[in-house]
């Protein structure tokens, strides 16, 4: 009787890649929820622009690598980078933004650099930030939320918006507005209670924003979905949530009329949440222990409230984890665990360093 | 209550445990033919002192251990020797070793044998021979030699004795089932063991919690013999040697060290029982306690083994249904190795045959893409980061590897079985460290080349300069002397003067000058005391192990020594 040789172990828990990348887009309903009651058909619209682009580069570009389309395909990692990028794009944007963005972070960002696995930055991150610096008016576009909407009026149905997002026709003026953080930014000269007082994006909400701390609400329930099934550990959002809140602290400044914002309206407006459970926790692109998954976390937060306090930009989601990208394989070589056995933690390049 | 300590990472495979303990530990007919290795052990492989053709008893020493860490072999049933040859054996690399066919007669006839009763007063050294006479290895695993274990000698006192019956491995209850049933004689392999290591002060025998019937078989025998059980939650792998001195002490095993070195010993509970039945019944270790399980045979029970029995033959008597087989594995679903075929013979360290079903453990799907997720890292018992071995182990970027404590990695496969994307991460490391051996071994031998080629050029070299020192001198010598004759005689004829002053030079100058011959003895002399030195560490060594050829390196030393008189003798009188 002859067997076949397989090396152990045998045995294999269920778990596989396709079902974690399931679950991280089944987490981000509670968002996707929470936005389009919010803001309307718009982030729908994203997603499903953004999927179907998403795929197809995907499948072109396995083609042409000579590799077989239906299994990677399988994996949904094309899907995930296309749900975030729509998720992160204005609702009503048009159609070309979400296109040219999705081309860019499956291209180039992640298949010209090897595909899954293989892409020092997060490739969701990447097509945002080429089309904010390239199209900087319509991403800075955002849909008045449900709360501030002129009295009997309502966001369009799906059908105007499909229309609005595929003539390039701009909504009129009270349907789109500032968001919290653009506010509070341009409103220098002003006590903090002031503009709480006055703009009604603010005094119509109960923590942050009005509208952005529902979708901030809806992230951060399926961030804890997430860390409940272990599909990542606590260290990067914690990291991050921790040093915005330390410096919201530090920088609050009593609310006097240089402050930068409160913790609560830094943690429950722009894209805190997402960026926090679902762009950090890319697994690719972070550092890898969870020590360092700490430190990567905390420098996010860091850089996300100093481009949002002193940079040019109101959010800074996208810059933050791009640079903290960077970082991630130095951060790598200081922050290995101590091993079982050994008196303290080593680094990963110190056996070049002796040579 | 003994308290217990937490190891970092571990996973919960489905333990699949209670199939096979629904009956009591079995026995099989004696087959017609067993098949013992000669190397089942950690250490020099037995060398065989019978001969083809002859008859042997039960439990006749069929096999010498050769050297200190090796062990002896019997015969586990009488019958005729009908081959002493290679064949293949249970090992991953489905390899051929020299092997001992016994042809069993079926009478099953015991050899003459006699135990000792009252082992609380044999001398531990007479007991620690007994165990290595009976060819006790450690039947939990690894399989080394358990006189040698037991011995640590030149290292500190034992002070805690930690028995292993932790089965962490899904699917084996060979322990399980033979604590269920022997507790009684287990305990008195422990209380030999304890004698042996004269009584250290904690005796611990680590268990998970998911064995309640062996836990409650053991309490009654332990009752004020100051030997504790120590129950902690099933993980795996708490079975691991690191991870249960960890568990039950909170001591960490120093990388590089062994239990001894922290005053402990781990032995496995099976290794107990063989104890036992070695110093009080006189028997050697001719048979084990083997869990036959899987979905693919028809009775998934624990039989009792005699030691070289083919699979095949285990099988065929359990309704082994090939068809639904996916593979046969000889030990767990996490740390067994699949076997190339069913001939191979059961060993010592086997503890279970695995048929699985392909319901039970399908084909190994391709492997996707490394995300990094880290869910390897959350698994790992010894705290390391699997992804990053795994890419470093791909681009064999060794210094990487090495810095990343590759060799700390015990093998457990909790990485590989958690993996989302089913890469075979395990496989990854063996690999690896097997280069990184190799590339280790290479580079020793080409210092070692390079060294010896330098040594030679710096040789030559330095002879050469020898060489034109002397040549120097000689010139000189004459310069000198025609100089003299020039200066002292008349410059016409006096040519002959002048021939026999430069030949009486160029003899002064053959003849080294008192200092260049001090130079040399004293180089002579330190070349013998080197010498001298080399041969006494040898003579140490040779009379330290009790080698035969200590009188040749005796009169080596004297040899060297007079050598080095006599050239002190000289030194001292040019000094005069």
């Amino acid at each position: 009787m002859a067997f076949k040789q397989v090396t152990s172990p045998h045995a294999h828990s269920a778990q596989n890649t396709a079902k974690v990348m399931q679950l991280v887009l089944l987490a981000t309903v509670p968002g996707l929820i929470a936005l389009t009651w919010q803001f309307g058909w718009g982030s729908f619209i994203n997603i499903a622009l953004a999927s179907v682009t998403a795929v197809s580069c995907e499948a072109a570009i396995m083609r042409m690598r000579g590799r077989s389309v239906s299994f990677y395909l399988r994996d949904y990692s094309a899907v995930v980078t296309a749900v975030l990028l729509g998720l992160a794009l204005p609702p009503l944007a048009p159609w070309w933004i979400v296109v040219v963005g999705t081309v860019f972070s499956i291209v180039v960002a992640k298949q010209l650099y090897g595909g899954l696995g293989y892409n020092p930055f997060n490739p969701a991150m990447i097509g945002y930030v080429v089309l904010l610096i390239s199209f900087p008016i319509q991403m800075t576009t955002w849909i008045t939320p449900l709360a501030l909407l002129p009295l009997g009026t309502v966001h369009p149905g799906l059908i105007e918006s499909l229309q609005i997002v595929f003539s390039g026709y701009t909504p009129a003026d009270g349907v789109t507005g500032a968001t919290p953080l653009d506010t509070f930014k341009h409103s220098s000269g002003l006590l903090a209670d002031q503009i709480y007082a006055r703009e009604p994006l603010f005094n119509q909400a109960m923590l942050a924003g009005a509208g952005w701390e529902w979708v901030n609400l809806g992230f951060l329930l399926g961030g804890l979905i997430l860390l409940s099934q272990r599909i990542f550990t606590w260290h990067g959002p914690v990291g991050m949530l921790a040093a915005l809140t330390l410096m919201s602290l530090i920088f609050w400044d009593g609310g006097s009329s240089s402050s930068p914002g409160s913790p609560l309206m830094h943690l429950f407006s722009g894209a805190t949440m997402m960026g926090a459970f679902f762009i950090l926790t890319d697994p690719v692109s972070s550092a890898v222990s969870n020590r360092g998954r700490l430190v990567f976390g905390a420098l996010i937060g860091v850089l996300v409230y100093v481009i949002r306090a002193w940079g040019n930009y109101p959010d800074a989601v996208a810059f933050a984890v791009l640079l903290a990208n960077f970082a991630a394989p130095f951060i790598d070589n200081y922050t290995l665990p101590r091993t079982y056995g050994h008196v303290d933690r080593r680094r990963a390049t110190e056996k070049e360093d002796q040579s | 209550m003994n308290r217990t300590w937490v190891t970092p990472g571990g996973v919960h495979p489905p333990e699949n445990k209670h199939q096979s303990v629904t009956q009591q530990i079995g026995s099989l007919p004696i087959p017609d033919k067993l098949v013992i290795p000669l190397s089942q052990h950690i250490g020099a492989a037995a060398a065989a002192c019978v001969e083809v053709g002859q008859h042997v008893l039960k439990g006749q020493l069929i096999a010498e251990a050769a050297g200190v860490v090796s062990i002896p072999m019997h015969a586990p049933t009488s019958g005729t020797i009908s081959a002493i040859e290679h064949r293949p054996i249970a090992h991953a690399s489905g390899m051929l070793a020299p092997c001992i066919e016994i042809t069993s007669d079926g009478a099953d006839s015991w050899i003459e044998h006699q135990g000792i009763s009252d082992y609380e007063h044999t001398s531990p050294e007479k007991l620690l021979e007994i165990v290595a006479n009976a060819g006790i290895t450690g039947m939990g695993g690894a399989g080394f030699p358990s006189a040698v274990k037991l011995n640590p000698g030149r290292q500190r006192p034992i002070d805690t004795l930690i028995i292993n019956a932790t089965e962490c491995e899904p699917y084996i209850t060979a322990d399980d089932s033979a604590i269920r049933e022997r507790a009684g004689e287990i305990v008195d392999g422990i209380k030999i063991l304890s004698a042996i290591l004269g009584h250290p002060h904690n005796i611990l025998i680590g268990i998970e919690d998911n064995k309640p019937e062996a836990i409650a078989a053991l309490q009654p025998h332990v009752e004020s013999t100051g030997i504790s059980i120590v129950v902690f939650p099933t993980k795996y792998p708490s079975g691991g040697e690191k991870q249960l001195i960890y568990i039950l002490t909170g001591k960490e095993l120093p990388a590089g060290k062994l239990p001894a070195d922290l005053g402990m010993v781990c032995i496995n509970i099976g290794t107990t029982y063989a104890i036992k039945r070695a110093v009080i019944d006189g028997e050697p270790l001719i048979s084990r306690v083997t869990t036959v399980t899987g979905e693919a045979v028809g009775t998934q029970r624990n039989y009792d083994v005699l030691i070289g029995t083919p699979v095949s033959h285990l099988l065929a008597h359990n309704q082994f249904d090939q068809e639904r087989c996916s593979r046969v594995i000889m030990g767990g679903p996490m740390m067994g190795f699949s076997l190339p075929s069913a001939e191979v013979p059961v060993v010592k360290t086997t503890n279970c045959i695995l048929a699985p079903s392909y319901a039970e453990i399908p084909e190994d799907e391709p492997a996707q893409p490394c995300i990094r997720c880290g869910m390897c890292a959350e698994a790992c018992p010894v705290s390391l980061l699997p992804q990053q071995l795994f890419w470093y182990a791909q681009a064999q970027d060794h210094d990487r590897l090495e810095a990343h404590n590759l060799f700390d990695c015990i093998e457990c496969g909790a990485c590989s079985y958690v993996c989302p994307s089913n890469i075979p991460l395990v496989q990854y490391y063996r690999s690896a460290k097997g280069e990184i051996r190799q590339a280790h071994d290479e580079k020793i031998r080409s210092d070692h080349a390079r060294e010896r080629f330098e040594f030679h050029k710096a040789r030559i070299e330095q002879a050469e300069q020898e060489k034109e020192a002397k040549r120097a001198a000689r010139r000189e010598a004459a310069q000198q002397a025609k100089s003299a004759t020039a200066t002292n005689g008349s410059s016409g004829g006096s040519s002959a003067a002048d021939i026999i002053a430069a030949a009486q030079a160029r003899a002064a100058a053959k003849q080294a000058s008192p200092e260049d011959q001090r130079a040399k003895l004293e180089r002579t002399i330190a070349a013998t005391e080197q010498r001298l030195q080399l041969a006494e560490e040898k003579l140490a060594e040779a009379v330290a192990s009790n080698s035969d050829k200590q009188s040749v390196f005796s009169a080596a030393v004297e040899n060297t020594r007079q050598k080095l008189e006599q050239s002190k003798s000289k030194l001292a009188e040019l000094a005069e």
